[in-house]
């Protein structure tokens, strides 16, 4: 079937068996790689990115059909030109990541927390970024990067 | 984890859904959140010949106020409740509560309270606070529109009063007054666990301070969550005391049946049972302004 | 903490990483992120049984699927001369795919080939096994019985893998029973999993020239080369590995799994580049897991609580097939160490090892080999010694600790500790905690009936693998080694054997680099994990980069320096002997005025060598003369629920010595990450088997894996006390976190139910556990 998705404002249509996980769309179909795949159950929110401007989605448990018609946003559409976003600035100061690859997915759901809470306590963050797994930084860090993001990125 | 092949069918409205439906029966199942569905589909364990993505169906995607009662559509999210601007009432108390802990912060953003209905896990979150809250479930089957106690709705595990062709179109919530509160109670492991046992509490108080009223139900403790009556009518028309509170955690303890398994012992979760439930009618009192 | 590097004076400044650029875009480059034209997918069959035959393995209806494009099994494999590979310890093989029979759930049984990730999936569906179930022999204990034989294709017909013992036997056994006081306990170190989210896989293609081009995640990418070309027969120079940006390791990244022989022989089979990714469920179910040592653990004591000696006997759990990546000589890894940071007069350990029907391993998890489980088995040991003496478990430990002045310190378990002042650092820990506040916190909560524990963990390990007269790896040696070219211009390349998994070696290495040779880290660039230009190395795992690739770098850095002297001698027109290498600059002795940087030396060597030799560059193969020891204490403060059992710990401070630091930062970033590890063993994760040999921790809904929400807030201190023999007095630091907390999390624990008389609960630390703790003791007093 065809499905036609936005992704950081371009528009992909792509033909895709239905059983297509929109992760899969994004990483094979579209070739943007930076949105990854950890676990099989939901559980590590590897794969997050933002629909429609606010809502983080585990795309691996979203169906590419689902979100034909939409807007996402992956951390390839992070940036703006060559100018980093808060979050990759703060995450990047605070040494907020180690082996990078809960990364992606950790800053999209932090995006989409500061988009209805721009001024998040550390338990709000806490809070708001556990459907997010990280095995290397212990969270402590990016903890410090979502309130560095969210102070307008001032260290 | 690549789920079996499948049909996609989008519907755009209501009917068009409900046709679908009707058209495919058992082979059919619908995605709304999908964020049940589709793990299971991923582990093959469900493998529906054909989904109905109901997500574009504006007219489900609801939630409002209507003549005395919370209408939440089909579509509704558990992240619209859990931020909704009306939810820091009081009287929402333990709808707000669970809507923090079904799940995780972002599984929420997809998924729906009908659809936690529908699917009616053991230890789902809403189908305990849907029987402490009185809610109904409207459903749409070939003879047309009915509403469901919910009660009747759950029927056993992953069973419900939706039949092969129906589908679920909204729950309804009695709007609380003025003088109730809530709490739910839950354990887990780890945020995004199932509960290792959890109570969801709503209480109503008379003017002269004694319980009018008083939803209690349990989750993870039996094939579906479960009401205790027992606590409830020893709390109604009582004024609520810590040996009043006792004995209604008792009662819930005494009737929760729950697994054996990872989380914990039957043993475990049947006292954990009791002292949620009486966590939970302390925290609705204090939220009431009562110490007891 | 000073964040700016500058030419010079780079060690110890917590500079920002040079590879978060790409990470943070997006543009990180995982195995799994590459795609190639005419790419196959692989997906395995894999057994639902824990023992059983195989009668047949039908294949048809799989070949039917669309999509499917070959299938292939153990017997294909035998044929082709792969049916087994050796393991890293190489004292046993594993079957790549079952051959005759299966040993543990999901072991890998077929092969299938497919176009998509779907046809494959489909593929493994379809693909018909007929199994005729065997007992199950589900835990050492039943094992050891030998009623059922696992490996009837070994040589010896005994599920008993090995007995490993070190240090007096008999000495140990008479102090023991002459010493005045003495505990024992069983202390089990439950099984466990390293789970790195970035899960297992490769991609496999023959290139136009016939080589062998393996993305693959691998920790230890040049021994998978020489590997491969053993078990393969293809020529090492046929053989390129390339270990690309690897999402976490931890350890699990370092056998040869069974995915990739089959990967490989896809690819020479059918002629097209093939793609295996396991999902999550099949890395926790078939890959190296971690720990599974039941110890008893007996010490001797005097009553005013001086130790006079440790005796412990492990029964080893290691799965169907012997794959604990250990050092040849060492089937117990470095388990040697479990005298801790104690001065024993005498000890004696030994470990026997068992086949059982679960998935095989051992070696992983920040584990540095096997010392996590001989860490917790002497701090938990100690803490019950503390409670039977009644005395402050902090005061026993003080009074055993071996002194400043022992140093280097020959433990009676074989090991020299290279350096160490644990009285500071206990005494460190103890001021930053406000010890005696909590105390009298702690006295007043007891009176209250309220369960407050402090628990403390005052840990020394071992790191490092390590000296060629000791240790190998399938014989190589554990050296590691670096190869160091500046350019011209003052910029440079450092290539290491070592393979970062999210450690920072393109920072570190750089930081070491810039220090030696007075340039600035940001222009040094840092390559690993390509076999066809990195120098030979084993790789990273159990801390060892820092202590042996670390050490080849500063010293290969000290041959570039020694030719640099050279040509800067001819700049300054002096002689070799009258140039000196001062404030990060050549200058001629006792004239500072006359002085060259070594960014002009770089040019030079380029452009006005005279008769010096051309380029500037140096390789170096480090052996190293010890291991090195780094250790910490580490304390936990934790308040405990009756009524759910619910473990909150309020506080865990963590005081580290891990020597010389190259970067505060990064240093500080491994011991939250280890530290978490720690937590989420000691409370919350096991891989189980029941008595039928099923897993019943498949997936992440049932191991699990602490979230921000669970996760402590981790202070952090430090001590330096530096290596003596290391060039720039580093101990690496990564695995201590996951060595030293565990014993701290549990001993916290067991002190806030002490006064229930609770001596020892096992891990992990349920809410149900300790509310059955709670309830069992008090219905005793009853």
């Amino acid at each position: 079937m065809k499905v036609k998705v936005t992704v950081n404002g371009v528009a992909y249509e792509r033909d895709v068996e239905p059983r297509t996980l929109l992760a899969y769309f994004l990483r094979e179909d579209c070739g943007l790689t930076g949105t990854h795949v950890g676990c099989d159950t939901s559980s590590c929110g590897c794969c997050v990115v933002v629909m429609d401007g606010g809502r983080a989605v585990k795309s691996c448990t979203m169906f590419a059909a689902q979100a034909d018609g939409h807007d996402i946003l992956t951390v390839e559409g992070l940036a703006d030109g060559g100018k980093l976003h808060p979050l990759q600035q703060g995450f990047w100061d605070q040494h907020g990541l180690q082996c990078g690859y809960c990364t992606p997915g950790m800053m999209l759901t932090a995006y989409a927390l500061l988009k209805h809470h721009p001024t998040p306590s550390e338990a709000d963050i806490r809070e708001g970024l556990a459907g997010n797994l990280c095995r290397c930084t212990g969270y402590q860090n990016i903890v410090k990067a979502v309130q560095q993001a969210a102070r307008g990125g001032q260290p | 984890m690549i789920p079996a092949a499948f049909d996609y069918l989008r519907a755009h409205s209501t009917d068009e859904a409900f046709a679908y439906l009707q058209q495919h029966g058992a082979e059919a199942r619908v995605l709304a959140g999908g964020q049940s569905l589709i793990p299971a589909m991923r582990f093959r364990l469900a493998r529906p010949a054909v989904l109905v993505d109901i997500n574009p169906v504006r007219d489900l995607n609801v939630l409002r106020v209507n003549g005395g009662v919370l209408e939440v559509g089909a579509i509704a999210r558990d992240s619209d409740i859990e931020r909704a601007p009306w939810i820091a009432d009081r009287r929402w108390s333990l709808v707000h509560d669970v809507s923090r802990v079904v799940a995780d912060p972002v599984v929420r953003q997809m998924g729906t309270v009908v659809g936690s209905l529908c699917h009616n896990d053991p230890a789902g979150d809403w189908t305990a606070t849907a029987l402490a809250a009185r809610a109904e479930v409207v459903v749409r089957g070939k003879a047309g529109t009915r509403t469901v106690p919910i009660d009747k709705f759950l029927v056993d595990s992953f069973t419900t009063a939706v039949s092969e062709g129906e589908m679920a179109l909204a729950a309804h919530f009695p709007v609380p007054d003025d003088r109730t509160a809530g709490s739910y109670q839950k354990v887990e492991r780890k945020v995004g666990d199932f509960a290792t046992a959890a109570a969801a509490v709503q209480l109503s108080l008379n003017a002269n301070g004694t319980i009018r009223e008083a939803g209690v139900a349990l989750s993870a403790a039996g094939p579906c969550a479960v009401r205790i009556d027992e606590a409830e009518r020893m709390l109604a028309g009582q004024k609520p005391t810590a040996e009043l509170i006792r004995a209604a955690a008792d009662a819930a303890s005494r009737r929760s049946a729950p697994q054996g398994d990872l989380r914990g012992s039957v043993e475990y979760k049947k006292n954990l049972a009791g002292v949620l439930v009486a966590r939970g009618l302390r925290q609705a009192l204090a939220r009431l302004g009562v110490q007891a | 903490m000073s964040t700016e590097s500058k030419p010079g004076g780079s060690l110890g400044v917590a500079m920002k990483r040079k590879e978060d650029p790409r990470f943070i875009q997006g543009k990180g480059h995982y195995v799994d992120d590459i795609s190639m034209p005419g790419m196959l997918y692989l997906a395995l069959v894999r057994s639902p049984y824990s023992h059983a035959e195989i009668k047949s393995i039908d294949i048809s209806e799989a070949m039917k699927v669309p999509g499917v494009k070959a299938v292939i099994t153990g017997k294909d494999l035998e044929a082709a001369g792969l049916g087994w590979l050796p393991t890293f310890h190489g004292l046993d093989k594993q079957m790549v795919l079952a051959i005759g029979k299966v040993l543990f759930q999901y072991q890998e049984v077929a092969a299938v080939f497919a176009e998509t990730r779907g046809a494959a999936a489909d593929g493994v569906e379809a693909v018909q096994v007929d199994y005729a179930p065997l007992p199950v022999v589900a835990d050492p204990f039943a094992s050891k019985t030998d009623k059922v034989i696992l490996r009837p294709d070994r040589e010896a017909k005994t599920n008993h893998i090995f007995h490993w013992e070190v240090g007096d036997k008999d000495g140990t056994a008479r102090a023991l029973a002459a010493s005045p006081k003495r505990i024992s306990q069983r202390i089990w170190f439950q099984r466990c999993h390293p789970a790195p989210l970035e899960p297992c896989g490769c991609v496999a293609y023959f290139d136009t020239m016939g080589r062998l081009q393996f993305h693959v995640t691998s920790q230890a990418p040049h021994v998978y080369r020489t590997a491969l070309a053993i078990v393969t027969g293809i020529p090492e120079d046929k053989i390129h590995v390339m270990s690309p940006d690897l999402g976490g390791g931890f350890g699990n990244k370092v056998p040869i799994y069974p995915g990739y022989v089959c990967a490989i022989v896809g690819a020479l089979k059918i002629g097209r580049p093939v793609k295996w990714i396991e999902t999550r469920t099949e890395n926790l179910t078939s890959t190296g897991f971690a720990r599974d040592y039941h110890m008893d653990v007996e010490i001797g004591a005097t009553p005013d609580g001086r130790v006079t000696a440790l005796h412990v006997a492990t029964a080893a759990d290691h799965g169907a097939f012997d794959a604990a990546a250990d050092p040849s000589k060492y089937p117990a890894g470095m388990f040697g160490i479990v005298t801790g940071s104690y001065d024993f007069p005498t000890a004696h350990a030994e470990v026997d090892a068992y086949f059982t029907n679960k998935a095989p391993g051992g070696i992983a998890y920040r584990c540095s080999f096997r010392v996590t489980e001989a860490s917790f088995a002497i701090e938990r040991a100690m803490d019950i010694l503390a409670d039977e003496l009644k005395i402050d478990p902090v005061e026993l430990r003080r009074k055993n600790f071996v002194r400043k002045d022992q140093f280097p310190y020959p433990s009676r378990l074989g090991f020299t500790y290279d350096s160490g002042d644990y009285h500071k650092t206990l005494d460190t820990a103890l001021e930053a905690l406000g010890y005696q506040a909590l105390l009298k916190e702690q006295a007043e909560k007891r009176a209250k009936g309220e369960l407050m524990g402090i628990g403390f963990s005052t840990f020394t390990e071992v790191v490092g693998a390590g000296p060629s007269k000791h240790f190998d790896i399938l014989g190589i040696k554990m050296f590691d080694s670096a190869e160091i070219r500046i350019h011209p211009t003052g910029a440079g390349i450092v290539r290491a054997g070592t393979k970062s998994q999210g450690q920072g070696h393109e920072t570190t290495w750089a930081q070491i680099v810039g220090e030696e040779l007075g340039l600035d880290p940001q222009n040094i660039m840092v390559e690993e994990g390509d076999t066809d230009t990195a120098p030979y190395g084993l790789g990273t795992y159990a801390s060892r980069s820092t202590p042996v690739a670390g050490a080849a770098i500063a010293m290969a850095a000290r041959r570039v320096r020694e030719k640099a002297r050279k040509v800067a001698a001819h700049l300054l027109e002096a002689g070799e002997a009258d140039v000196e290498w001062k404030d990060y600059k050549f200058q001629v002795k006792g004239v500072p005025a006359k002085s060259v940087t070594m960014k002009e030396v770089a040019f030079a060597a380029y452009t006005n060598m005279a008769q010096n030799e051309p380029g500037l560059e140096a390789t170096y193969y480090y052996d190293p003369p010890n291991m090195t020891f780094p250790n910490g204490t580490y304390v936990a403060v934790v308040d405990v629920d009756r009524e759910t059992g619910e473990v909150k710990v309020r506080r865990f401070l963590a005081v580290d010595d891990c020597g010389t630091i190259i970067n505060p930062m990064i240093v500080e970033g491994q011991i939250h990450g280890g530290l978490t590890e720690g937590f989420a063993i000691a409370f919350m994760q096991e891989i189980q088997y029941d008595s039928e040999g099923n897993n019943l921790n498949t997936n992440f809904t049932d191991y699990l894996v602490p979230t921000s929400l669970e996760t402590p807030h981790w202070e952090t201190a430090k001590t330096i006390t530096p290596s003596p023999h290391h060039p720039i007095g580093a101990k690496g630091v990564g695995e201590s976190p996951n060595v030293g907390s565990p014993a701290a999390f549990v001993n916290a624990v067991v002190d806030a139910l002490s006064p229930l008389g609770v001596r020892h609960i096992d891990m992990p630390v349920t809410r149900d556990k300790v509310w059955r703790a709670i309830r069992d003791a008090e219905a005793r007093k009853t």
